[in-house]
């Protein structure tokens, strides 16, 4: 094997799956139960092949590693795949969740499973190549692709209001994402290429600058989903099926952070200085109203969901922070909100698949009936408050550091949504796990059953690791980081020397107060 | 040139014209002497012409010749638009075998009238001066008019037909009073005279008029907003392998009209004209976005999306560069191919009673008919331009050159209609995907649209693997079209 087209390896190996399934024949009982082997197996090898990244990667260094360049639109538009400290995690995460997707829809999808099977496994590939792409042409194909096998995920296997969801899903993230592509246009013309390691290199003008952050802002606020255009999130999180929601908030969600990462930060800095006061108060508000907003939830995935707006909150102030702890932070707090949120939303599907319904108030006492459901759901719910000693505590202790450097008020009101994530965390604990078990439904509850603790264990365990001991993802992502802000100065730095503010720049100082 | 009287033009360059003349009478003579012919013979001697035309097509030179004392060109650009109409009237045959027998419509002209409509688009795609454009134009169009009514039984076909007509003809009459200003304040016809006239002389009002006159002629052939009111009538009403026909090759052939006239006469009027065609554009897109959303007839549905793709291609057309006329090309090219398979599974909607064609009436169908509706679901969000599928390319590099040549309200506009385009095309998936099944089709789908739609949806699904081809072909056409 070369380090060559392991990527391409590992970004095709589930379609490889998909169409093993596609070809499958036979009365449905087996069909169903090899889609649902094949899946497994094929997701399975998929992480540990992407493992060998992770083992190969060369920390010192913020190039792109396991290049792979041809030809494919054409002139400058290439296919061209690579990974750096940034990206290559969010590759591990994919395939780290995949397995824990495909187990937790074992016995809880009845229907099309053949269907169902092949969606995730396209849906891995898509979203594998997100972050691996090196071409912006290339990313675009990818990161919109994605809507395609969401779109049917939740539609088709959803709960009952299905439809609406899947369409406020599609429509809001494709408007987005549309603008974006007209900036890439504009990118190619001005930089004569879509390759994106040149890209980071290339200075655009600074009016340039502002029209392209905003076209890029507007897809990636909807994708990561920021206030005001978050509303879309909890709608499909209640209604995708368990699977989809993990998928949803574990990685889907990580590629609007991701892209403020790999473009807006980079490739137009001085519109990113410019216009952080924006990003600051769009975070605080996400953060604070969604945390409120939870707080007022009946249904248990609606809770999370607007948790997980209150967390992507923390991400996009670290990251508009612009210094080594702030980015960290981020990166960090995508991560374990990836493993966190969707082991949250994996518990919510533990009692759903007994009980099928997801109303707060239908539950009570579970501890006595479920003392191991109770342990590993209290273990991820502290996670999620960010408790130190959890890998939520990291994430989100960085990005707080971070933005108190820049911006004490901005970090003063963040801080506040920790206890806030406390608040609504701990109530719905309270509310579903302890209490007397009164109701007669719950009483034939059953713990967890075997694959259920297979799908959990490995959440749980990494949770507790990396809370202790984060160093192996600093490690990793700390070069590529460093090179990030230094860059990212540096073009600050010299635009500020040249005295040119636009006049979006005066506008924010008028409103910064100075 | 001067061109004496007694000068013999060449024939060879209007060899693949001269010889579909020749079949389409051959054929017809021996539809009239044969007794009890059917439209099936016919349908496989027009598509052994079409084979053998094609043929004769692919090993002509690429070298612009001109012929016909200048009236007549023959280039790079316009073989590849010819091919793409042979492709796509084939096609169109092909998806009419099984429905014209099972309507009641089986009569040997219906193949031959097609063969006929192509040679008149073949026409146009060569013209290069106004009286060819004109002839061209008349000889596709009243074969349209006939095929479109073709089902003389029935009334909503013979409704589609005469509204076709008169508005049809209403059009051509714009379009020749464009042209007799365009040659009274120009004097002369053909496309590079005119083109010099105005290169030296600068513009005039009474030109202006006539390119305004002209493009409203044009614009009602590729059914662009505001001409576009018979399209969805005629839609509805024609026989569905009519409509299939017109979505594609009539459009292909208007546009390379509308490429060859801007392109080729007035060059010097860019200015002018690009308002002209902005406008026209935009109404299109949105138009075409906005008025899908309330159609339950999925041939009208149809209908406003071809005149929403119009709108997309002439965004090209707008940015007036070689980068523009390459997207228009891919997107012609792509919407042609999307656009058939699409039609197959529309001809495929035949219960006991007859054929249907309310968007109903395909619920459920990823039950009944899994394979169908994956790739009728896969087509809808290409249509739609969601990447990775073709369509995604074809609006990307028609967007591209509109970016390119500064025209950005114009792209902002066009992608944002295309977001209210992607809920209708959505629509039909929920009701192939998420909705309870309904009556099944008679199945299993004829043969031949099964391959129809099986090779467009491979290409739909598959054209990012490999788009080189289609791009450098397409590159190579624009090399010639511009001089």
């Amino acid at each position: 094997m070369t380090d060559g087209n392991i990527l391409s390896l590992i970004t095709f190996l589930p379609a490889i799956g998909a169409l093993i399934i596609l070809v499958t024949r036979g009365d449905e009982a087996t069909v169903a139960r090899n889609a649902r082997y094949v899946a497994l197996w094929t997701t399975s090898i998929t992480f540990f092949v992407s493992l060998y990244i992770w083992w190969q990667f060369d920390p010192t260094t913020a190039d792109f590693q396991f290049v792979q360049q041809t030809e494919w639109l054409g002139g400058a538009i290439t296919y061209h795949m690579g990974v750096d400290g940034i990206s290559m995690l969010f590759v591990i995460l994919t395939t780290f969740l995949m397995p824990a997707c495909i187990l937790a829809s074992w016995t809880s999808i009845e229907k099309r499973v053949k269907e169902y099977m092949i969606a995730f496994l396209v849906l891995e590939t898509l979203m594998i190549g997100v972050f691996c792409a090196l071409d912006l042409v290339l990313f675009y194909l990818f990161f919109e692709g994605g809507l395609i096998p969401m779109f049917l995920i939740i539609g088709v296997w959803g709960g009952a209001r299905r439809i609406y969801a899947s369409f406020k899903f599609f429509l809001y993230t494709f408007a987005g994402s549309v603008l974006m592509l007209l900036a890439i246009m504009a990118m190619y013309w001005n930089a004569g290429t879509t390759s994106i390691p040149v890209l980071l290199e290339h200075d655009f003008p600074v009016d340039m600058q502002l029209w392209l952050w905003l076209a890029f802002f507007a897809s990636f606020a909807v994708k990561m989903p920021m206030w005001p255009v978050h509303t879309w999130l909890p709608d499909a999180h209640v209604e995708a099926p368990t699977a989809g929601s993990v998928i949803l908030a574990g990685i889907l969600l990580k590629m609007g952070g991701y892209g403020f990462l790999r473009f807006s930060l980079p490739m137009f800095p001085v519109a990113s200085a410019d216009l952080a006061w924006l990003v600051f108060g769009l975070s605080v508000i996400a953060i604070v109203y969604a945390s409120l907003v939870a707080l007022v939830q009946e249904d248990m995935k609606k809770l999370i969901a607007y948790s997980s707006v209150a967390h992507m909150g923390f991400v996009t102030m670290g990251i508009f922070a612009a210094n080594t702890q702030g980015v960290q932070g981020g990166i960090f707090q995508m991560l374990s909100h990836g493993w966190v949120s969707g082991a949250l939303f994996l518990c919510v599907g533990v009692v759903y698949d007994r009980m099928h319904t997801r109303e707060i108030a239908a539950y009570g006492g579970l501890v006595n009936r479920m003392p191991l459901y109770a342990m590993a759901f209290m273990v991820f719910t502290m996670a999620n408050v960010g408790l130190p000693g959890t890998s939520g505590f990291v994430g989100e202790f960085l990005t707080i550091v971070g933005t108190f450097k820049v911006n004490t008020w901005v970090a003063a009101i963040a801080a506040t949504g920790v206890i806030l994530a406390a608040g609504y965390a701990l109530y719905l604990y309270r509310r579903i796990v302890f209490g007397a078990l009164e109701k007669d439904t719950l009483k034939s509850m059953m713990d967890l059953n075997r694959r259920e603790v297979v799908t959990l264990a490995p959440l749980l365990a990494t949770t507790l690791f990396f809370g202790v001991y984060p160093a192996p993802i600093m490690d990793v992502t700390a070069v590529s980081v460093e090179n990030l802000i230094a860059n990212y100065t540096a073009a600050v730095e010299a635009h500020r020397l040249a005295g040119e503010t636009g006049l979006i720049g005066q506008v924010a100082s008028l409103f910064a107060g100075n | 040139m001067d061109y004496a009287a007694s000068d013999v033009p060449a024939f060879l360059p209007a060899l693949p014209e001269i010889l579909l003349a020749l079949g389409a009478m051959a054929l017809l003579m021996y539809g009239v002497f044969r007794k009890e012919c059917d439209a099936r013979e016919t349908s496989f001697g027009v598509l052994g012409l079409f084979a053998l035309v094609g043929a004769l097509l692919i090993t002509e030179p690429n070298a612009t010749v001109h012929t016909f004392g200048d009236t007549f060109v023959v280039s790079g650009f316009t073989k590849f638009m010819k091919l793409l109409i042979l492709l796509a009237a084939a096609a169109a045959i092909v998806m009419s075998l099984t429905y014209i027998r099972r309507e009641k419509m089986d009569r040997f002209e219906f193949p031959v009238l097609i063969a006929l409509a192509t040679l008149g688009m073949f026409m146009m795609v060569s013209a290069n001066g106004l009286i060819s454009l004109y002839m061209g134009l008349e000889l596709q169009s009243l074969s349209l008019y006939v095929i479109a009514a073709f089902n003389r039984d029935s009334g909503r076909a013979t409704e589609a037909g005469l509204k076709y007509f008169v508005l049809g003809a209403l059009a051509s009459g714009m379009l020749l009073y464009g042209a007799s200003l365009i040659y009274g304040f120009t004097g002369s016809v053909e496309f590079p005279a005119i083109a010099a006239v105005l290169e030296a002389e600068g513009a005039n009002i009474g030109t202006i008029f006539g390119i305004v006159f002209v493009m409203a002629g044009l614009a009602f052939k590729i059914s662009a907003v505001p001409f576009h009111m018979w399209t969805p009538d005629v839609y509805e009403g024609a026989p569905t392998p009519v409509t299939a026909f017109f979505a594609g090759a009539p459009k292909v052939a208007a546009m390379a009209l509308v490429l060859r006239v801007l392109f080729g006469a007035f060059p010097a009027m860019e200015a002018e004209w690009q308002q002209i065609v902005i406008f026209i554009s935009i109404a299109s897109m949105v138009l075409g976005a906005f008025a899908a959303i309330g159609q339950s007839n999925i041939k009208r549905l149809m209908a406003y999306s071809s005149i929403s793709h119009m709108g997309f291609a002439l965004v090209g057309v707008a940015a007036g560069t070689p980068e523009g006329i390459r997207g228009v090309l891919i997107y012609l090219v792509i919407y042609v191919v999307m656009n058939a398979g699409v039609f197959c599974c529309i001809l495929a909607m035949q219960r006991k009673e007859g054929y249907v064609e309310t968007i109903g009436d395909l619920s459920g169908l990823s039950r009944n008919q899994p394979m169908v509706a994956f790739l009728l679901a896969m087509l809808m969000f290409s249509l739609a331009g969601v990447p990775p599928l073709a369509g995604f390319f074809g609006k990307f590099y028609v967007f591209m050159a509109a970016i390119e040549a500064g025209l950005y309200p114009l792209a902002v506009i066009g992608v944002l209609a295309s977001v209210v385009g992607a809920y209708y095309y959505l629509r039909i998936v929920k009701i192939m995907y998420f909705d309870e099944p309904a009556e099944p089709f008679e199945q299993p789908m004829p043969g031949e649209l099964a391959a129809v739609l099986g090779v467009s949806g491979v290409f739909t699904m598959l054209f990012f693997v490999y788009p080189a081809p289609l791009i450098l072909g397409a590159q190579a056409a624009v090399g010639a079209l511009l001089p």
